[in-house]
């Protein structure tokens, strides 16, 4: 659900199949038990694998590049995303009274607050982006 | 035979092998509705899944435990996923330097309003306080949203649904209000979605425009770490 479908321009004659590596692997591997211990020493409210999100974000920002393997490893990774929260999803059936008992409270919630988070966070951001004369390019404009 | 059939059938109810399988044959299947169906958010993939899965054990009386004894090398997979993550959130990040500053601000207005909104319009209604945890993290991508609420106190599987309802929500909705409030700028519309509607906003956003996506998959990954931060010290001053 999250891949990225847009990659970065192929570069070209230097023809090598890219694959998940076992060494990034590793390192999502290291991370996210990074995260978790952190996460476990300290106390805190963040998850161990956001947290481990987190650092490797910061770790890629100070690197200033992406590797080619790390990419391929990433989107492979990510590519069935959506599939790893069925289990999870599927434990709804434990949760069915809640469901059943206050379904009307639930959908207008979601409703309301999705179609307000919606409306607020684009003004918020064209509100921003006017005040800050950072016009969007022509092929960022939706024509009717 | 029918005795047969059904000692194969004990032996293999409680092998880990048949709760991966019917996993992954029950995702298929929602991406099989997905696609014959054009893409069409309210035939989303994992919730077709999840309803023929829950629909399966109630049928044959399996409780969920055994089921997850199976599913759960899927469900381990979460985690390194969940940091996996940050690989598009910098390429994105890479894209929108400039514009980064506005961005930000505006999904952490965004995140506030989706928690404080969410959780605000429940409570006026009624809802129970797992209920009202559990909804918290409705607009972040599930991954992330089910970590958010084993951290505070909610039950992750009922987040799970939670979340691509919202994102089912926001996908069906979201251009529509873009459209009323006349914002034609792709980049904001781009953000509004990855932010209220994670995932499924950003599938949404990418049919129209590759805009659209970039942004919205950025907003989607920020948003995830904003609310991770953010919603516990705001369920502290609620709760």
């Amino acid at each position: 659900m999250g891949g990225g479908t847009n990659g970065n321009i192929t570069r070209a004659p230097k023809r090598q199949i890219l694959r998940m590596t076992l060494g990034f692997i590793t390192v999502l591997l290291v991370y996210q038990l990074i995260g978790e211990a952190v996460s476990t020493a300290f106390d805190l409210p963040l998850p161990g694998p956001v947290l481990g999100m987190a650092l490797l974000f910061v770790s890629l920002v100070l690197k200033g590049s992406l590797p080619d393997g790390m990419k391929v490893t990433a989107q492979g990774i990510l590519s069935h995303l959506s599939l790893l929260f069925v289990p999870a999803g599927v434990g709804v059936m434990m949760h069915l009274h809640l469901i059943k008992d206050e379904w009307q409270a639930i959908s207008v919630a979601l409703i309301v607050s999705t179609v307000l988070t919606i409306a607020v966070t684009g003004a918020v951001m064209v509100g921003l982006t006017r005040l800050t004369g950072d016009r969007p390019g022509p092929e960022e404009v939706k024509h009717d | 035979m029918t005795e047969g059939f059904y000692e194969i059938w004990v032996y293999l109810s409680t092998q880990p092998l048949l709760g991966l399988t019917v996993t992954l044959v029950a995702y298929q299947a929602g991406m099989w509705i997905y696609t014959k169906g054009g893409l069409n958010p309210l035939l989303n993939p994992v919730l077709i899944a999840v309803v023929i899965l829950v629909g399966l054990l109630m049928l044959s009386g399996t409780d969920y435990q055994t089921y997850f004894d199976g599913a759960k090398f899927v469900h381990f997979m979460l985690g390194p996923a969940t940091v996996a993550l940050a690989v598009p959130l910098y390429a994105q990040f890479q894209k929108v330097r400039r514009t980064f500053p506005v961005i930000l601000v505006s999904i952490l207005v965004g995140s506030a309003t989706a928690t404080m909104s969410a959780v605000g319009v429940a409570w006026a209604l009624g809802a129970s306080r797992e209920t009202l945890l559990s909804l918290a993290p409705k607009s972040v991508t599930a991954p992330i949203a089910m970590g958010i609420a084993d951290a505070v106190g909610g039950v992750p599987s009922l987040t799970a649904v939670l979340v691509i309802l919202t994102g089912i929500i926001g996908a069906v909705l979201g251009p529509g209000v873009l459209d009323l409030i006349r914002i034609k700028d792709w980049r904001a519309r781009g953000i509004a979605g990855g932010t209220a509607a994670h995932g499924i906003g950003t599938a949404r956003a990418l049919q129209v425009s590759e805009v659209a996506g970039a942004f919205s998959s950025l907003a989607m990954g920020l948003n995830g770490l904003a609310t991770a931060i953010l919603l516990p010290i705001i369920l502290g001053w609620l709760f």
